[in-house]
């Protein structure tokens, strides 16, 4: 018989394709039903963040993060005012800190939610995002009801945040922390032990612990890979010193270890948020500081100091002292992190956002290859890619 | 609970440092500590050298890059720096790296020591027109097909060059120069009393030479 020479298949995979979580251009070279070689191409999204923050001011900056990843807000809000707050030296008062916490954890279950089963949906299970979807909608009404708005949220201000909680939303939020283990309960039952689930999802998309460090994966992708690394404990910020949580560390760095990982991190991100509201002190949630927080409303009708306060700070904004800082925090997907410059102006001069998923992406071509077409999906599911912070 | 950043932890880390500059091999030029943070400027030649010394010194372990990116000083002659972050898990550690280059120098790319470096330059590149000598898939990674110029740069404007369209009549996307239905508006928010750079309409009389003094009449 004569040899017969095979010639890879390419494929295109996106930008448009209900598995590509966003504007996913995948090319593919196949051997058959094997991948061979896997191209991200990205930026279909790229709206140049980075460049319209050196031209707005630092509080103008801010709503920006929310655009990145809008499956958590405001996480990403939070690396920012990190960082500015590092280079002006301001602290910011214990019920901020509180509160800064309890919004970031609940912002990792919007997010774990989300990916978890969205995942689900793409290797075939339909019925959990559905569920899933629900929750996050409680948490969404949480979120409108602190900062008015369900998505581009605008809270985590640099000096705190903006607005105390209303009456009644602490406890709402307890009684949602009652109900949610039990829908947690349901959605494993659905999923976690389900047969085609592990058979799409064990085994695929293997990362070693070396080359999860050499590929430069943080969080979930990280720990799922066996390395305990939490920046909330190894590098507090805020209070999540005096939280009390364990980091779940998962064993053998395939799709199903990260899946599963998420689950026990919504668990205790749950620990998190009753912990903060039950020992969240009373007092100011915004630095008393007038060159860096807006005045009062009330106190703008009296005050000529606050009036003029006001109008320096919703024009001009507050100048940041020259320096450069780095600010990284656990986002639910991994080391979020915003390397600001600043020249001693009123707008950053360089700000770099670093964003956990744009390393994972990277990755995409090394945990592919020798992988079949119908395991990229998983593959990109595990991997937890928002395209609002890969392209910035 | 462990205090981050540990002050002895850092101070240790600048002291080791420290000991580098004027070590001819991996060109440390210098060390500064600033808001908790330790940043180390070297030489650009030498970039590859001294990462893999602070990926296996013992008391450092830098084993996980997380970030590359580049900063533009237009009016420097060597405008770009190259800011590298690095990340010790054992060590609990952070530091900073920076290097200068310019349009034309490149940088040795880092690669083949961290896998993760190559979409990072690849995107300094493109944001910056950086260019990393050795990173094997060099190419733009988050403009446009078919962009031109390096957006990132400060005398790039925010509005770009070109915008984009799609065109009833030939029935495709096209590109046409930005067309702005109003003027582009920029703050200045020097203070003049804190030393705007530009004259103030007026103050040109101030420093021209004072007129003569006319003849006393008698």
């Amino acid at each position: 018989m004569a040899e017969v020479d095979i010639k890879t298949y390419s494929l295109n995979f996106g930008p448009q394709h209900p598995a590509a979580h966003g504007v996913l251009r995948l090319v593919m070279e196949l051997d058959g039903e094997m991948i061979e070689r896997c191209d991200p191409h990205v930026g279909l999204l790229h709206r140049g963040t980075e460049k319209l923050i050196e031209h707005k001011t630092y509080m103008q900056a801010v709503p920006y993060f929310d655009r990145l990843d809008y499956v958590c807000p405001m996480n990403q809000e939070h690396a920012f005012v990190l960082a500015a707050e590092k280079l002006i030296g301001c602290t910011i008062p214990e019920r901020a800190q509180y509160m800064r916490v309890l919004w970031c954890e609940i912002g990792r279950i919007t997010n774990h939610l989300m990916n978890t089963m969205s995942h689900g949906m793409d290797v075939g299970a339909l019925t959990p995002i559905l569920w899933g979807f629900e929750e996050r909608e409680k948490l969404m009404c949480f979120y409108e009801r602190v900062c008015g708005a369900r998505l581009h949220a605008a809270y985590f201000r640099v000096g705190g945040v903006h607005q105390d909680m209303p009456a009644g939303l602490a406890e709402d939020i307890m009684a949602w922390t009652e109900s949610f283990p039990k829908v947690l309960d349901d959605l494993e039952n659905l999923i976690v032990e389900n047969r085609i689930f592990k058979q799409r999802n064990v085994d695929i998309g293997v990362v070693s612990a070396e080359d999860a460090i050499a590929w430069g994966f943080t969080g979930p992708m990280l720990r799922g890979s066996g390395v305990a690394w939490d920046l909330r404990k190894a590098q507090p910020y805020e209070v999540y010193d005096k939280m009390e949580f364990d980091v779940p560390v998962g064993r053998h760095g395939d799709c199903y270890d990260r899946f599963v990982l998420r689950f026990y991190e919504m668990r205790e991100s749950l620990k998190i948020i009753r912990q903060a509201i039950e020992q969240m002190p009373k007092g100011p949630v915004m630095t008393e500081d007038g060159k860096i927080a807006p005045p009062k409303r009330g106190d703008m009708k009296r005050s000529m100091e606050a009036l003029i306060h006001h109008f320096k700070l919703y024009t001009e904004g507050f100048h940041v002292p020259a320096g450069e800082a780095y600010a990284a925090v656990e986002a639910p997907k991994g080391e979020f992190a915003v390397y600001l410059v600043s020249d001693g102006s009123n707008k950053p001069y360089r700000c770099k956002i670093r964003a956990p998923a744009f390393a994972h992406l990277q990755a995409m071509d090394f945990m592919a290859k020798g992988h079949m077409l119908a395991d990229a999906p998983a593959i990109i599911g595990s991997q937890d890619i928002v395209f609002g912070e890969v392209d910035r | 609970m462990a205090l981050y950043p540990n002050p002895e932890a850092v101070a240790a880390e600048v002291a080791t440092l420290e000991a580098l500059i004027g070590n001819e091999k991996l060109g440390v030029t210098g060390v500064s500590l600033a808001v908790g943070e330790v940043t180390v400027t070297a030489e650009a030649g030498k970039i590859l050298a001294l990462l893999t010394w602070l990926k296996t010194e013992p008391s450092l372990l830098l084993d996980q890059l997380l970030d590359v990116c580049g900063v533009d000083y237009p009016e420097r002659d060597q405008r770009f720096d190259v800011v590298y972050h690095l990340l010790s898990m054992r060590r609990n550690l952070r530091l900073r790296v920076k290097i200068r280059t310019d349009e034309d120098t490149p940088v040795p790319s880092v690669v083949d020591l961290y896998p993760t470096a190559g979409w990072f330059e690849r995107e300094a590149w493109d944001m910056y027109g950086i260019f990393f000598a050795g990173n094997p898939d060099l190419r733009r990674l988050l403009t446009d097909y078919g962009f031109e110029g390096h957006p990132l740069r400060k005398d790039f404007p925010l509005t770009g060059y070109v915008e984009l369209r799609y065109d009833e009549e030939q029935k495709r996307v096209v590109y046409e120069p930005v067309k702005l239905t109003q003027e582009f508006r920029r703050f200045d928010f020097m203070s003049p009393w804190e030393g705007a750079k530009y004259i103030l309409p007026g103050d040109e009389k101030a420093a021209a030479p004072a007129a003569p003094p006319a003849p006393a009449k008698n």
